[in-house]
């Protein structure tokens, strides 16, 4: 039994290793004097500085960023609606037809999801004057969100006990009312988990945005695809090293705030 | 009467899921109903052609090379995913939730710098080489060969076959594996006959989620695989970026990776059920 236990720590310490050691590796060069990714030759924080000063960076973090606002409020709220008519449907052939629809965004390769929205957008373009930017990234982002907002709703409302909004009704409570007082507290968590799903992936999503942005949005991964291209730039170390920390930082509180609540329970 | 006003509201909420059906017809059906439209026409006329997907045949071997390739990273993930899932899955719950944290937090960071943490390692000039020429090895040739894009795939996509893995092995209770153990069965029994059978579920998650994004990627290939390693991403990607927009062609082929990917999940997924029916009777 102990030679087992040694056994299952030198494993888990391998995997440790090979996941993390290239993520270490590429953080000690972004302190790195010099240029080379293999030579350490001093102690420098100078590519900090001049990431906070590169502006393409820095104003594509800030399109990253509202896009994912963006993208995920729209997705949350239509999601929710959607799950809450989703749930009410009783027919099973329906509601089976809508779930398919529901996971085909989530089954199919990224990379056809990204180019049939492209084939639409052209035509946009050429029929509407929409030009490929933040408007067709937007849908493109809101419908890879939708079925995370409503596959975290869907298990909510079936735990619900439904008695609870018709005894809202019943003490006179209007049904739309009766809605946003009892179901929507009641599905509250699902929302929240849907809607940081959503964030998470419009943040990082970067083939859908490829094909659909055009020339006239840039969102953070696209930069960093195209200053990965041109190969050395000690830049992207300390990008890596800061979106590391940020990573890590969010988990640890997250994994503390599970912890503290299971404790509660 | 008090009957009807009271399934009205029942009836109303139904219709909330209008909105979003409206926009997946719009956003998802009708993009994949215009994939098959240009594979099927001769762009930029409209007239019925098969020509595009003979202009695929000529890809054939690029084909069978992303299959292949991705079919090794699946495979290497699930040899080395699953004793860590079984490990995972027999910590404490404390050790579980800081494993977890563990897996996870590599898969949070962009894929394409992860992707570029091994480009800077492999390359010709890079720490592996370096460290090896200490010792008067090498330098090896690493970058920019299958090699590469199969560690590529493995260390991007290992996170999401070790999860699903330990999601369904940590249900296994202890005292199933210990009754396999008192009835006699050894390690490598309780191995294929319990733990196996149990986890099958699991393994069929983590393939589809390691071979799906491995077998259209274009970005592995393209930054650790060089310019001679096409995968059929690659070749997607330059039929509508490329310096030739054909999406005729390029639409033909995202039909063939779409059809070729339902497919093998299909056969995967009956596997699945099958097991499942296997495992109540």
């Amino acid at each position: 039994m102990k030679k087992k236990n040694v056994l299952s720590k030198v494993y888990t310490g391998l995997m440790l290793l090979f996941l993390f050691a290239p993520i270490f590796v590429l953080i000690v060069f972004s302190f790195n004097e010099s240029k080379s990714r293999a030579l350490f030759t001093g102690f420098t924080f100078k590519w900090y500085v001049e990431l906070f000063q590169n502006e393409m960076i820095m104003s594509a973090l800030w399109g990253s960023l509202s896009m994912a606002f963006c993208s995920s409020t729209i997705a949350a709220i239509v999601g929710t609606a959607a799950a809450v008519g989703i749930h009410k449907i009783q027919r099973k052939g329906i509601r089976t037809a809508i779930m398919n629809i529901t996971y085909l965004p989530v089954l199919n390769p990224e990379i056809v999801t990204g180019i049939s929205m492209m084939l639409l957008f052209v035509i946009f373009k050429n029929l509407l004057g929409i030009k490929l930017g933040f408007i067709t990234v937007l849908i493109a982002h809101v419908t890879f969100c939708l079925p995370y907002a409503i596959l975290n709703v869907l298990p909510k409302l079936r735990q619900m006990d439904p008695s609870l909004y018709e005894a809202a009704q019943d003490l006179g409570c209007p049904p739309v009312r009766a809605f946003f007082k009892v179901v929507i507290p009641e599905i509250m968590p699902g929302i929240i988990s849907g809607y940081l799903m959503s964030f998470t992936f419009s943040l990082d999503d970067f083939i859908i945005t490829y094909f659909t942005s055009g020339s006239g949005f840039t969102s953070l991964p696209l930069v960093i695809y195209s200053m990965v291209r041109k190969k050395v730039n000690p830049q992207i170390n300390a990008l890596s090293a800061i979106i590391f920390v940020v990573v890590l930082l969010m988990l640890l509180i997250s994994n503390l705030v599970q912890a503290r609540k299971e404790k509660a329970d | 009467m008090a009957e009807q006003t009271r399934h009205r509201p029942f009836d109303m909420a139904k219709l909330t899921s209008v909105p979003y059906l409206v926009w997946m017809l719009l956003f998802t059906i009708v993009p994949l109903g215009m994939v098959v439209w240009y594979a099927f026409t001769a762009y930029p006329n409209t007239d019925f052609t098969l020509q595009n997907f003979a202009g695929v045949l000529k890809y054939g071997k690029t084909f069978w090379k992303s299959i292949y390739l991705s079919l090794i990273a699946t495979v290497v993930c699930l040899i080395v995913g699953f004793p860590m899932g079984f490990i995972m899955s027999r910590m404490s719950e404390r050790g579980q939730r800081t494993m977890q944290m563990l897996i996870m937090l590599p898969m949070w960071m962009s894929f394409l710098l992860r992707t570029y943490a091994w480009m800077t390692l492999l390359e010709n000039e890079g720490l592996i080489n370096k460290f090896l020429g200490l010792f008067g090895i090498g330098p090896f040739q690493m970058i920019n060969t299958q090699g590469a894009i199969v560690l590529g795939m493995v260390y991007n996509y290992l996170p999401y076959m070790i999860l699903p893995l330990y999601s369904v092995m940590v249900k296994i209770d202890q005292s199933v594996i210990e009754a396999a153990q008192d009835l006699g069965a050894d390690g490598f029994h309780v191995l294929i006959r319990v733990i196996l059978p149990l986890a099958v579920p699991g393994i069929v998650t983590g393939i589809t989620m390691v071979f799906v994004p491995s077998v259209s990627t274009f970005i592995i290939s393209r930054m650790l695989g060089g310019g001679s390693n096409l995968l059929i991403g690659d070749l997607i990607e330059q039929q509508f970026l490329g310096s030739v927009y054909n999406p005729g062609v390029g639409s033909a082929m995202s039909l063939i990776l779409m059809v070729m990917i339902l497919l093998i999940m299909g056969v995967i997924n009956r596997f699945d059920s099958d097991e499942m029916e296997g495992m109540l009777v």
